[in-house]
């Protein structure tokens, strides 16, 4: 891009009303601890409150109660915030499925979903999935097949397959596969995932 | 904990961890005051920076540097005038679209990103080229480099053959995506203390790397990696992006964090370069080879050169007397290409095994019995035997499994509606590498053995790998064993890169539990104990709480006297639409013939791989550029087509699972490459059979079916 085709930077002017009226509003409630406050380049502060946003959600059934800038997308929210680094990011475009969570028991890519849009929701994830260290029959059933070589995609399979069971959509190899489609895995494990949850699948158990 | 809940001895020992989300990946460290690196990126092909503006991101929210050529961060080795032409921050040249240009670095990942998009720079402009067919044309932009020509017999004697073919074979460029992003946590404190989480193929590798650039010593620096997200061969090399992270944390004095995005991925970390190759057959009326030319043309960069065994497979494959080959590489304004699964030798052997089919077309012979014919009995380029070979029995056995008695010699005879049934086949084959690499075991009073390695895994399996080398050995069961790697201050070891880590760092765990045995069996002796006494009695007796021995270990004369390398055998069964020109790859059958089979389910799991890697390269992958700009305009898994879950069939994995008696004590030999290498002649082989079309110009979409 050239130079000249710079236009003037609305983020900028924004923020810095923002930055002026919160020192203005906090001069109005103490003046001295505001101007001491500013001169400690508080005034960031204050306008970084401005611009979050108060968030509810529950992840793996434990309750959060954050504030956090509308910006955020879940997935990072939960890698960066929470440490739950099982969720990946593999495109943050949802063309990879890696960080596939699921929202209200919906497998949903975390990268096209704000944090702030899942307010009051209850959002499980990798890690929410064993009970203790007793694995969830699709995380034995990966092991088992090894439907995986680096891993990395891996938590995202799981998630997927564990809804595309729950969906229903497991009658034939060719309809696992095309429900799992939106999951790439680069090692190829493909076939392997297929018999992952076939085996859940004739296994049976309310999963 | 977690490898007791392994159900069968054979399961891969980081399972646990990777099904869990408990394997942590570079990005996933936690440091104290952690910051976020963003690039920002050239916007031009080729010229200079003229001017940079960071004033704008210096002054937004969060941010707490920008670093660029502006402010040149001290990396020693780029002070000087000497090394790599590509010094990151160091130049205002631009090589390539998307180079990097500076990195912002702020408190959050999205306050990073926002200041990245406030940098501006302008630039002065000169003229380009990105498309390598136009670099072959054009004599003035053409800066040839090359490997040494090859030539046995006489030159170009297919010329001269009873029957003789010539073709030319195109392979765009693919990128290796692997899922996990790119990047790298560089932690540099005082004293020139550096710690980085990586994602290497090689982390003593990063270490000698980094060491050099910035001129600390390597004790200096500790790299962990123990957990890669797939590499492919593009975390072969510490990339400049890298080199920037580490000055951008030696320049901030914090932590800094760079996961590159996914359309970075294809301007930052290589590809597998674009290749025009012409094979020149001649063979006799009954079929017996006389003649081979392979000329291939490889892609390179114009600030570095990069070359690849794209013509070695010609020299040896296939009985014959008259063979020359030449390879050169071409310099585009693009970034420097690296190896990518298969290197240079899938390249390669995609255009020699279609011209091996269109040659056994050409004779109307079934290009099985055609390979079989011209199926030599020793090396003719190293003029040795070959360490073992049972090229033979893997034909028949694929053969059997995909139904070969079911192939029409005629193209286009199986019909179905529209859809045209097609078999082909074909052969991959690969260096049979071992290097120089050492473990340490320390076998425990509690039973126990731990084994470390600064040895890595992409995803093969090497823990599982090498944890089944030593259960077997040591008669210990593998929930007992533990295999340490991905981390620099460990026994060193080479990059896991051509399918080497097995034969390699396996032979020095051999070694290590043969030494371990012996130590035993000596203390046993020593303190009257029965030779067959078990090791925790014996270091009990001993008031030994454990023993440690650190072997190297490394190939030997064997190399002299032997032709080493691994097979595969690739059968693949199409369905083409003639209506929409599709292909659906419909079965596979693919044949590993390297050695002893050491770890049964992960080295199923990399023929399957390889396979599906297979398909992508046949069917699907291009990474496109708009020469008039210089950009990649598919960079990202909407536009860049790698196989999903429902292109890929049920695919039939057989080894031939006999002991190599030379290349090391396990007979075992790599299998990472072959898995790859040919399948995608075996698609096109298998499309012409089905429909009487020969695409030589890879991928096989449905546009080219249907011209």
């Amino acid at each position: 891009m050239k130079s000249s085709d710079q236009k003037p930077n609305q983020g900028d002017s924004r923020r810095d009303f923002l930055k002026k009226s919160s020192v203005i509003t906090a001069i109005a409630l103490t003046p001295g601890a505001a101007i001491k406050a500013a001169e400690n380049n508080a005034d960031e502060r204050f306008a970084e409150l401005f611009e979050k946003i108060p968030l509810k959600l529950t992840v793996n059934n434990k309750a959060y109660q954050t504030i956090v800038e509308p910006r955020v997308t879940l997935l990072d929210y939960l890698r960066e915030e929470l440490h739950l680094t099982g969720t990946k990011k593999g495109c943050d475009h949802g063309q990879c499925g890696a960080c596939t969570v699921h929202v209200d028991g919906q497998r949903i890519n975390a990268c096209l979903s704000l944090a702030v849009m899942n307010e009051g929701k209850k959002i499980t994830t990798i890690e929410g999935l064993a009970n203790g260290d007793t694995l969830h029959p699709m995380q034995a059933a990966f092991i088992k097949h090894d439907g995986f070589q680096c891993g990395y995609c891996t938590p995202g399979q799981i998630m997927s397959a564990v809804a595309c069971v729950r969906e229903g959509h497991t009658n034939s190899r060719a309809e696992i596969s095309e429900y799992m489609s939106g999951n790439i895995c680069r090692c190829g494990a493909y076939p392997n995932i297929v018999d992952a949850i076939i085996e859940v699948k004739e296994g049976g158990q309310t999963i | 904990m977690e490898k007791n809940m392994l159900k069968d001895e054979n399961d891969r020992v980081d399972g646990f961890l990777k099904v869990t989300g408990k394997a942590k990946y570079f990005a996933e460290y936690e440091l104290p005051g952690l910051t976020y690196g963003v690039l920002v990126t050239s916007t031009i092909t080729k010229g200079k920076i003229t001017s940079l503006d960071t004033k704008s991101a210096e002054k937004a929210p969060g941010v707490i540097a920008v670093i660029s050529h502006l402010n040149k961060p001290s990396a020693a080795a780029y002070e000087q005038e000497s090394g790599p032409q590509m010094k990151i921050f160091y130049t205002d040249k631009i090589f390539y679209n998307g180079q990097p240009i500076a990195i912002v670095v702020a408190n959050t990942f999205e306050r990073a990103t926002y200041a990245a998009s406030l940098v501006k720079a302008t630039y002065a402009n000169e003229t380009f080229n990105t498309d390598f067919e136009k670099a072959l044309k054009d004599p003035k932009a053409k800066k040839l480099q090359g490997q040494a020509d090859y030539k046995r017999g006489e030159e170009n004697a297919y010329k001269t053959a009873e029957v003789k073919l010539e073709e030319r074979y195109f392979l765009p460029i693919e990128t290796h995506n692997p899922m996990e992003l790119h990047g790298i946590i560089a932690d540099w404190r005082p004293n020139n203390q550096l710690t980085v989480y990586a994602k290497t193929q090689g982390v003593k590798a990063t270490q000698g790397t980094i060491a050099n650039v910035f001129k600390i010593p390597m004790e200096n620096i500790q790299v962990n990696s123990e957990f890669v997200g797939g590499g492919f061969g593009m975390a072969l090399r510490t990339w400049p992006l890298e080199i920037a992270t580490v000055m951008a944390s030696k320049h901030i004095g914090k932590p800094v964090k760079v996961v590159i995005t996914r359309m970075q991925m294809f301007t930052m970390v290589g590809n597998r370069p674009a290749a025009i190759q012409t094979i020149g057959l001649g063979a006799n009326k009954d079929g017996k080879l006389t003649g081979i030319t392979h000329r291939a043309y490889g892609e390179t960069s114009t600030y570095e050169n990069f070359t690849e065994g794209v013509v070695n497979m010609a020299k040896f494959m296939y009985q014959c007397d008259n063979v020359n080959t030449s390879y050169v590489i071409v310099p585009v304004d693009l970034g420097v290409p690296i190896w990518m699964r298969g290197p240079g030798e899938a390249t390669g052997a995609f255009a020699l095994e279609s011209a091996i089919d269109e040659m056994a077309h050409a004779l109307d012979m079934d290009p099985l019995d055609f390979r079989i014919k011209n199926d030599p009995e020793t090396d003719q380029q190293k003029n040795k035997p070959f360490s073992s070979k049972n090229i033979k029995e893997a034909y028949k056995i694929g053969a059997d499994k995909i139904g070969w008695r079911n192939r029409k010699n005629k193209p286009g005879s199986l019909l179905e509606g529209p859809w045209q049934t097609g078999y082909g086949v074909s052969v991959g084959v690969f260096n049979a590498n071992r290097g120089k690499a050492s473990v340490k075991g320390i076998l425990k009073a509690d039973g126990s053995l731990l084994l470390q390695s600064a040895t890595s895994d992409i995803g093969p399996g090497t823990g599982t790998g090498m944890t089944l080398i030593a259960n077997k050995l040591m008669n210990i069961p593998v929930n007992k064993i533990t295999f340490e790697l991905g981390d620099s201050s460990l026994p060193p070891a080479p990059s896991q890169g051509g399918s080497a880590t097995l034969s390699t760092v396996g032979s020095a765990v051999n070694d290590v539990c043969v030494a371990l045995k012996s130590t035993i069996a000596e203390l046993a002796a020593n303190s009257n104990m029965d030779a067959t006494s078990n090791f925790v009695d014996v270091l009990k007796k001993n008031n030994l709480p454990q023993i440690e021995i650190t072997k190297e270990s490394q190939s030997g004369k064997e190399k002299d006297s032997y032709s080493m390398y691994s097979f595969s055998i690739h059968f693949v069964q199409v369905k083409v639409n003639s209506l929409t020109g599709v292909v659906k790859i419909n079965k596979i059958v693919s044949v590993g013939d390297s050695g002893t089979i050491v770890s049964p389910k992960t080295a199923r799991s990399q023929m399957v791989g390889g396979a599906v890697g297979g398909i992508g390269m046949a069917l699907t992958e291009e990474s496109i550029i708009d020469h008039r700009y210089g950009r990649y305009i598919n960079n990202n898994f909407a536009d860049y087509h790698v196989p999903v879950n429902a292109d890929v069939p049920e695919i039939d994995v057989n080894f031939i699972n006999k002991p190599d008696p030379y290349i090391n004590p396990m007979g075992a030999k790599g299998m990472g490459e072959i898995a790859l290498i040919g399948f995608s002649a075996a698609v096109a082989n298998a499309v012409f059979n089905a429909t009487g079309k020969r695409i030589r110009t890879l991928p096989i979409t449905p546009d080219k079916i249907l011209a």
